[in-house]
This record gives C-alpha cells, structure tokens and sequence, in this order.
C-alpha cells in the first residue's frame, strides 16, 4: 500500500527560480527512507509540502498520504486536518513548546484525536497521560516529563518530538533534518529511535540528512535531491562517495559527512544515476 | 608585509556626504522655526515667572505644613482608588487577550486584524478622562463610571502591547502543533499563549501602575476615588489639605510601583 504519493509537485519562492521542480514521489507503507541533498536542495521545502503546512504552486500537482488528499493543485484537501493528525512531524528546529513541560508537548499530540472542547481546554484523562508517558518510556525520557521542554538537550527534545509523533499515532513520520545539529551519539540515539518505531510499528518514515553516511546506515533506501529535483532514488548502498561525486561535484564533499572514513567503503559499480 | 599596505591603500574613510548634511541642518530648521511658531499658541510668558516671584512663593507657602488632621478620609479615597484601578485593569486584561490575538497579523487575515486594529486605535487615542466624563453622564456620579473608563483605554493599549508580542512569538513550535492535526484556537492555546504568557504578565502590571495614576484625577470629573477630594480641596484654596493628599498620592502610587516592579521582574 502507498503511504506518501506525490505528483507534479512544483514550489516557487521567487519568480524565475523553482525550489521544487515537477517533483514525482511514490514511498510506500512501512518504509524507512533517507531524503539527502546539499543546503538549499529543497528538503525542507518538500516535507512541508507533505506535511501540508506549505501550498505548492497552482499547477497539476498533487500529494496524497494514506490515500487522503493532502493538497491538489495548490489548495489544501479538505480533510487536511484529519489527514494531519495521520502525519507526525519532527522539525529541523524542535518545534516543542518550551515553557510548557515535556509531556504536555507530547500531550499535544492527542489534540486531533479527542473532543476538541477537551483538548481546548487542556483537560487530558489519565488514559491519556498514560499513552503519552508510555511514548516517553519508549524513547527513553520518560523521566523528564515535568521538566519545561526547553531545559532539554537537543537531542532529547528531538526524542520528545518523536513521542509526539508516537502519541498521534502516526502512521508517517516526516523528520526534517533531526540530527543536523547534534552530536554523533545523540544523533545515533534519535536514528536508533525512528529505526525502532519503523520496525516496531511498521510505521512509515521519511528522514531528511545531510549526512549520507546516516542513511547508510539506516534507511533501505534513499532519495537525493538538487536544486528541486530528484536525481537519485534508489538503494543506498549504491550511493557511494564516486556517485555523490557525480552527482552533486563540489558540494559532494558537504554530504560525506565526518564519520565516512570509518564506514566500511560500499563496493558498487557507479551506476547511472535514475531519477 | 606588502599585504597590509596594500589593505591600507585600499581602505578609505568615507567622503562627507554633503546631501546628509544639508538634510540634517534643514530638519533643525524646521524643528525650531516651529518652536518660535508655537510660542504665541501655548502663551508663553516666562517672565511672568520672575515678576510674580513674590505671588508664587506666597502661594507655595500656604501649602506649608500639610494639613493631615483629615487623614483617614483620604486613605479612604485612595483605597478607593486603587480599587478602580484594579477593576479597571482586570476588566481590559480579560478583554485584551482575545482582542490582542484578533489584532496580530501572524494569526488572523487582514480582514480581522485591520477593523480590530483600528477599533483599539480609537479606544487607545481617547483619553480616560474624557471616557470618564462620558461614563459619569451614562451610569452616574461615582466609582463605576472610572472603572469603565479605564476599562475602554487601558483595553485599547494592552491589545495592542498583547499583540506585538504575539507578532514576536517564534512561529515554529506553533507550526508544530499545526502538524499534530490540532484546530487554530488550540494552535493559540498551547503555541502562541505559552510564548507570550510572561510579556503579558509584566504589560498587564506595568498598565495597573499607570492606572492607578491615571485613576487619581479621574475624581475631578466625578467617577470617584481621592480625584473628588483633592479638586474639593483646590477650589476650595484648601492648600495645606491639598498638600496632604498630594503627599499620601506619592506615597501609595510609589509604593505601588515599587511592588508591582518587584513583580515584573519575578515573570520575565
Ligand atoms: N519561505 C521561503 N521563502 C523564500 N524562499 C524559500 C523559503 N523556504 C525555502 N526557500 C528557498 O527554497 C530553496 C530550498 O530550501 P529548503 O529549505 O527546502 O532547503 P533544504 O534542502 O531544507 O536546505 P537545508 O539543508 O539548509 O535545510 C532554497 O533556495 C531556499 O532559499
Ligand atoms: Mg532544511
């Protein structure tokens, strides 16, 4: 089954110059996919789009999640809220609330579920604290739930915003960048999380990096990106340095990332790159 | 070190920017030929000061010593006072959350905030004076009439301070919970309020401060508080009574300041 379908997607910011060109993505249920590509590439700019958080340009285009119409030709679908509280987000910047405490960001996750008078109101069952404490205890900060978000490490507010996602119940989780800008075992504890929920739940996710060596080690499958286009998808084991170098010149060097020599080197004959 | 001299050839202060200058000396021009263009307006008479040397320092004297045998009616009054400015500020807090929130342009179109905007401009540029002269005719003579028109103003300056600082949240946590499929009020609810809950604190007790300052003349025109007193007091030529009230004024305005800004500096 498909979970993310997108379709002649463009995105234009400044007139002349496409942040997204024409793109055609098919990802489907219980995959675990890398999205890389340089600074500026359009990864974010992608994943909004998915998310339903950004309207693209008013051509043929179209972005489905589970079958529900995220937007079509530049106007969000009208299920988009519902079809949202399908979608768990995890940010480049950790969009936790900081002055509210870690569990009542998680908590927040319920808001598309319960009656909305409850949810306006704040008032949460125990049933309910107790799901968001179980998505703590599965990503192992249950012990900061009273703490204020922001008195968290970065890569436990990263592990917060992905209990978030757990509590939603998301089927797909979009993570835009969650490691860019942590240390090497945080980063490795944050991709150990949503390795676990993809395995575990079968839940389906979408990982932007700039690191290719994180995608190696973790996703099947990879999609890279330039300039708003799609110009790899496919295995990543068949990414290897000599292809980045094909693909991406000069900037190649940005996306090997710190910890390349240590990984096993990936024998592969360069292949042409499919789009 | 052929490499530093050349930076040094190359670096140049820049040139006196003559067009600059003549603008500034213009706007200088401008500014005191309005001064001199306003004196007659505002009567300016400040050798009047120095002939009638004599009259002033006989009209001082008179407020000399303060007259406090009536003490215990003034600190009536300026309780009650207080009392107006507390409603007053409460009453507009209240309101000037969700006109606040209507008012920024990063959570409502234009079509909201614009007519809102313009709404608590003329509430702003209305003093609470001339409200509470309004309110006396409306609701009568008394402490009501001053807790309304407090209520009015001080609304249209909080919706406006409440609403710059919305304009200054970080959007991203709000986009967060935009993601979880939540609707816009709860969007405003968990995202924007936590954000802006301590600039809140602190405008709502700095406006209380200028409230209860606002709230000690608003006496003279009848809606209640030490205001009635201290204008009885002057008409009367009452000076060393009026000296009094003047006297337990600054006492309780500053001794109010002084604890709300106690206050203000534990929220931020
Ligand atoms: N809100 C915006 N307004 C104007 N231009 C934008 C906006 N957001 C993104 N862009 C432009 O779109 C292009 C793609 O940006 P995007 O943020 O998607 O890149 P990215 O791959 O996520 O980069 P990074 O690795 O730095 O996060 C860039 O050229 C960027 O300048
Ligand atoms: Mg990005």
């Amino acid at each position: 089954m498909v979970a993310i379908k997108v379709t002649g997607l463009s995105k234009t910011f400044t007139k002349g110059k496409k942040a997204l060109n024409s793109l055609d993505l098919q990802i489907d249920k219980g995959e675990m996919v890398a999205l890389i590509g340089a600074s500026g590439s359009g990864k974010s700019t992608l994943i909004r789009h998915i998310s339903g958080l950004m309207k693209s340009d008013s051509d043929n285009s179209k972005i489905e999640v589970l079958d529900q119409t995220i937007q079509e030709n530049g106007k969000l679908g009208r299920g988009v809220r519902s079809a949202r509280s399908d979608v768990g987000v995890v940010f480049q910047q950790f969009n936790l609330v900081n002055r509210l405490s870690v569990l009542t960001n998680v908590l927040i996750g319920l808001l598309g579920q319960i009656p909305r008078w409850r949810g306006t109101l704040g008032l949460f069952t125990r049933a309910e604290k107790m799901i968001a404490m179980k998505a703590l205890a599965r990503v192992g900060i249950d012990n900061l739930a009273e703490q204020r978000s922001s008195t968290l490490s970065g890569g436990q507010q990263q592990r917060a915003a992905i209990a978030r996602a757990i509590t939603q119940g998301a089927e797909v989780i979009l993570a835009d960048e969650p490691i860019a800008s942590l240390d090497p075992s945080s980063a490795r504890k944050v991709m150990d999380t949503l390795e676990n929920v993809n395995k575990e739940d079968g839940v389906t996710v979408l990982v932007s990096l700039h690191q290719v060596d994180y995608a190696l080690r973790y996703c099947p499958r990879t999609i890279a990106m330039r300039n708003g286009e799609i110009i790899f998808d496919g295995d990543s084991k068949r990414l290897t340095p000599k292809l980045l170098e094909q693909l991406y010149g000069d900037d190649s060097l940005e996306l090997l990332g710190s910890e390349q020599q240590e990984e096993p080197v990936v024998t592969s004959l360069p292949e042409q790159a499919v789009a | 070190m052929s490499n530093l001299s050349e930076t040094q050839k190359s670096i140049e202060i820049p040139a006196h920017d003559l067009k600059r200058s003549i603008g500034s000396l213009v706007m200088w021009a401008v500014f005191f030929a309005l001064l001199a263009m306003s004196w007659e307006g505002a009567d300016m008479r400040p050798w009047d000061l120095i002939e009638n040397a004599e009259n002033m320092s006989q009209f001082a004297s008179g407020f000399f010593p303060p007259d406090m045998s009536q003490w215990k009616m003034y600190v009536e009054e300026i309780w009650i006072t207080i009392q107006i400015a507390i409603w007053g500020t409460a009453l507009s807090i209240v309101c000037s959350i969700p006109f606040g929130i209507l008012c920024s342009e990063n959570i409502v179109p234009w079509w909201v905030y614009q007519p809102v905007r313009r709404l608590m401009d003329a509430a702003r540029a209305i003093n609470e004076m001339v409200f509470a002269m309004l309110f006396v005719v409306a609701v009568g003579l008394g402490p009501f009439a001053g807790v309304l028109a407090l209520w009015i103003h001080t609304t249209g300056v909080l919706a406006k301070l409440f609403s710059e600082a919305v304009e200054a949240i970080d959007p991203s946590p709000v986009e967060g919970i935009r993601a979880t499929g939540a609707t816009g009020l709860q969007e405003v609810i968990f995202g924007v309020i936590p954000q802006v809950l301590p600039l809140w604190i602190s405008y709502s007790l700095y406006r209380f401060e200028s409230n209860v300052r606002s709230a000690t003349v608003l006496g003279i025109v009848g809606a209640g508080g030490i205001g009635m007193v201290l204008w009885e007091n002057i008409r009367g030529f009452y000076y060393a009574e009026t000296a009094a009230v003047i006297i337990l004024i600054i006492i309780s305005v500053s001794l109010l300041d002084v604890l709300s800004q106690r206050l203000r500096k534990m929220v931020i």
